[in-house]
């Protein structure tokens, strides 16, 4: 018997599975024979890009319905195609996938859009506007998630943000206070909790959930009790006023919808680069990453995990609650009984879909919230579809987006397992 | 840096770990600790790494008393110790995982781009240490994991670095380069301190051992070269046998035979590679490699719990790749998972329960859909007598025994139907030296009544203990099927990767 050495063998991959470019090309083709068979030969649709005052005034487009909506198609099967020679193990579909989502969204909107005026950059606008509070939930989703604690809180971590920054706002009357106290609520809401998720080690998903009971129920009562009976004195905040950055806001179509906005919004630019620097440049942030991983590894280098946790989960309520107060003092100016109406949880998927990531995150709720606002414009401008798929629209687009199109992601390590010292 | 530790204690609950316990750990010196599995050495070195805190005695850091309250104060005090699983994040880099704790960072908390890759370069060129920095921890093959582990020790200044298991999931020639760098660091005039339960490398490479067993110090200063069975003999408190009593084999026809099985993860990379083999009636077939070479999952694709595989797996004249595992299990193939305590058993239910968990319903334990709770308890407590099962009775929750009973039971539900096949994945891993002459001894039996086995091991001489033949799995592909008379250099040569010829 002897015995002769070799090469490492290559590990075997198996064959790339050719399921998601099929799927893109099916549905380019399907998708846009439709919209293209809708679309009216004989009518015009008519895309406006005009928003505010810009440096240039860009010309309205006039198009043959049918034939914008063929035009599109095709370039979505273009971008399909792409798909196929990239398909590999090691490619990223990331951009085809972008290009056909884009073109068949545009050739929809020439069908829809035969004979009437399509706003494009105020429903990109408004698609921003829908976003806010998506973005700063997901923010504190990421933060809290990367450090092992699952935040189903989110959505009542906004509502108080949204309830704190409309008392004291009005009650001061002075928006900007309004605007630190609603962290404030959070935060507070935070602590809860991390109390529970990180002192007594109680399931994460049930703390969670009760939680937002209690928002709705805390906040419900005092609606009723205060802010109905007088609400002059305790619901009738200033709204934020919007505050146009100087030449950046007069960029043709990027102006208007980028740096026309109320403090908030500037904020949330803030946010997303500071979380996105702060997760993966600094110490604090590799110590935070490193405790949603692995803890017993950060604890066997002296880190202390659920210290650790507790201030992530803290920080992520407070960030969470500053997107509350877009609801009142950023957008309606005033509080209205559970009005975040579920966007606590789109920003959970937001979280998933953007891969626990700052950027993919953004990028998530930034789609979810242009679903929102497409079905807003549709409604307006009456499309031939009926009212109740419209509505449909965004959940829709969020069950999509989580269970098909994520692909292979993976959570952190210890996400919402709880660390326990033997 | 010399370490004492004085009397010290630590008990769980009734359960004392480490009873009293009194050692010292001199520079330059590889020290040894040597004890089976629950012997009380991993409580002892949590005990003296900060991560438990005991109920009584003191450490002593060259004399001077110190508490650690936490793995920061150890690691201070100059301590290092490489984890025997492995405290590194997977998906970071070995840069950021040799820094986390102690980075070295600029204005804000901004973290230095170079600075711990050069730390690890440095080390690395120092001692020997071959590593890049860059490189993703998960990417990387467990003998250079480890590697990164003694980096992050040295990096934080440690003068005495303690090893636990550290050759668990090592191949014979990592081993070999392991005890070769462990060398280089006394030489340096480290203090090294190796917990271990395998003989053959204590008296490799120790100066000087220490031998505990059920939370005391049996034996102190023994030296290197006592033999192997005194070791033994020490280690467990009576003369083992190390020898199993193996009659000739009487091999009969073919009865499981496994033809171009290929395993995918779910990103569709091969972790079994087209591997084929058969296994006779009456013979072992031992299939042996290196923790994580792919024998996993080929044991869960023969029993039907893996979901991505292709090729033919056929019991007699029956094809059964594709099957439920029930219906596989029906067929007469009995299976001891991997880890008992999770797959093996149901740890809140009682003895008798987890005896019939596979056949529950059907007769005689269950009829019209009700159980029968008599016949079930009367079963339990028959197979308990018959296994030597050590528990009160056979109400007991499974949860509740020792790692041996615990293999015990299963052992005795697989074994209690009427079996052609038996798979035994890892089959004494963690049990005492008693239960695992009790666990060789019914592989054996099963044998000789003419059952097909196979025995799934990391451990070379349980390997030579059992096998009939050897397969020697490496990096997902059967690297040779061999005669046990193969030299272990050989054999640790394929399951490096080699190629029998």
């Amino acid at each position: 018997m002897s015995v002769t050495t070799r090469p490492v063998p290559q590990v075997r991959i198996a064959p790339p599975s050719f399921k998601r470019p099929l799927i893109m090309t099916l549905a380019s083709l399907v998708l846009g024979s439709i919209f293209v068979l809708l679309a009216p030969a004989d009518q015009q649709t008519t895309f406006v890009f005009n928003l505010g005052d810009t440096l240039v005034a860009l010309p309205d487009w006039v198009v043959s319905s049918r034939l914008a909506a063929t035009g599109f198609a095709l370039a979505a099967l273009a971008c399909s195609a792409i798909a196929w020679p990239i398909n590999t193990r090691r490619g990223s579909l990331f951009f085809p996938a972008v290009g056909v989502g884009f073109f068949l969204v545009m050739s929809f909107l020439s069908w829809v859009g035969a004979d009437e005026v399509l706003p494009v950059t105020g429903l990109l606008q408004g698609s921003l506007l829908l976003a806010v509070p998506l973005v700063f939930g997901a923010m504190a989703g990421v933060l809290s998630e990367r450090a092992g604690v699952i935040n189903i809180n989110i959505e009542g971590q906004l509502l108080v943000g949204a309830f704190l920054g409309a008392v004291v706002g009005s009650l001061l009357a002075n928006a900007y206070l309004g605007l630190l106290a609603a962290p404030v609520a959070g935060a507070l809401m935070g602590l809860l909790l991390a109390v529970f998720a990180t002192r007594y080690f109680v399931d994460q998903v049930v703390v969670g959930v009760v939680l937002n009971v209690l928002a709705v129920g805390l906040t419900g009562f005092l609606y009723s009790r205060f802010l109905t009976e007088d609400a002059d004195l305790w619901n009738n905040p200033e709204v934020l006023p919007t505050i146009a950055v100087p030449v950046l806001s007069e960029i043709p179509i990027l102006g208007p919808i980028l740096f026309d906005q109320n403090v908030i919004v500037y904020l949330m630019y803030v946010v997303v680069v500071a979380v996105q620097v702060a997760l993966f440049k600094t110490r604090w942030g590799l110590r935070l990453r490193s405790v949603g991983e692995h803890p017993e590894a950060a604890d066997s280098v002296g880190i202390r995990v659920n210290r650790t946790r507790f201030r992530a989960v803290v920080l992520a309520g407070a960030v969470a609650g500053l997107g509350g107060a877009f609801f009142t003092l950023g957008s309606v100016g005033a509080f209205g009984r559970e009005m975040t109406a579920g966007n606590g949880f789109i920003a959970l998927a937001a979280v998933i879909f953007g891969r626990w990531n700052p950027i993919g995150a953004l990028a998530a709720a930034l789609l979810f919230g242009f679903a929102d606002n497409l079905q807003n414009v549709l409604s307006i401008i009456g499309s031939p579809i009926p009212s109740q798929f419209l509505l449909m629209l965004p959940y829709v687009v969020t069950i999509l987006a989580v269970v098909g199109l994520v692909g292979k992601v993976r959570a952190p390590g210890a996400d919402g397992i709880p660390f326990k010292k033997s | 840096m010399r370490l004492e530790l004085r009397g010290i204690t630590k008990r769980f609950g009734d359960l004392v770990a480490n009873d009293d316990i009194s050692v010292t750990f001199e520079p330059g010196q590889i020290h040894a600790l040597l004890g089976e599995n629950g012997a009380g050495k991993s409580t002892l070195m949590n005990v003296l790494y900060g991560l438990l805190t005991p109920d009584a005695g003191e450490i002593y850091v060259d004399g001077e008393p110190v508490v650690f309250g936490d793995p920061a104060g150890a690691i201070e005090a100059g301590i290092g110790m490489v984890h025997q699983h492995f405290m590194l994040v997977p998906v970071f880099s070995v840069a950021e995982n040799v820094e986390l704790g102690a980075e070295s960072v600029g204005a804000f908390g901004f973290l230095k781009a170079q600075s711990a890759a050069d730390a690890v370069r440095r080390v690395s060129s120092e001692y020997g240490l071959e590593v890049d920095p860059n490189a993703i921890v998960e990417d990387l093959p467990v003998g250079i994991q480890q590697r990164v582990e003694i980096i992050k020790a040295l990096t934080r200044e440690a003068e005495c670095l303690i090893l636990d298991e550290p050759t668990a999931v090592l191949t014979p020639q990592e081993t070999d380069e392991l005890l070769t760098i462990i060398r280089g660091l006394r030489d340096a005039g480290k203090t090294i301190v190796m917990i271990t339960h395998k003989l053959r490398e204590v008296r490799e490479a120790a100066d000087v051992i220490t031998v505990i067993r059920r939370g005391r110090v049996v034996a102190e200063s023994v030296s290197p070269q006592t033999s192997q069975s005194q070791l033994a003999a020490l280690m467990v408190g009576r003369d083992v046998s190390l020898v199993v009593d193996k009659p000739e084999a009487a091999v009969g026809d073919e009865v499981l035979s496994v033809s171009e099985l290929s395993v995918y993860d779910v990103t569709g990379r091969a972790l079994v590679d087209s591997v084929s083999f058969q296994v006779r009636a009456g013979e072992v077939l031992c299939i042996a490699g290196v923790q994580g070479n792919g024998q996993s999952e080929l044991v869960e694709a023969l029993v039907g719990l893996h979901e991505r595989s292709s090729g033919a797996v056929s019991l007699g004249e029956v094809r059964i790749d594709g099957a439920s595992t029930k219906r596989i299990l029906d067929m007469g193939v009995g299976y001891v998972p991997e880890d008992r305590e999770h797959d093996g058993l149901v740890g809140s239910f009682p003895l008798a329960h987890n005896m019939v968990l596979d056949s529950i319903n059907e007769q005689p334990w269950s009829r019209f859909g009700l159980i029968d709770y008599a016949k079930i308890n009367k079963h339990g407590a028959d197979l308990i007598e018959q296994f030597d099962v050590r528990a009160r009775s056979a109400d007991v929750l499974a949860a509740t025994l020792s790692g041996g009973n615990k293999q015990k039971v299963v052992l005795a539900r697989e074994m209690s139907r009427s079996l052609r096949v038996l798979i035994a994945s890892q089959p004494t891993r963690g049990l005492d030296v008693g239960s695992i002459e009790f666990v060789h001894r019914q592989i054996i039996e099963a044998r000789q009544s003419g059952v097909a086995v196979i025995v799934v091991s990391t451990e070379l001489d349980e390997v030579y203990a059992l096998a009939d033949r050897i397969a020697v799995m490496y990096a997902g592909t059967i690297a040779g099927i061999v005669d046990p008379g193969i030299s272990r250099d050989d054999l640790g040569l394929l399951m490096a990767g080699a190629v029998a010829s």
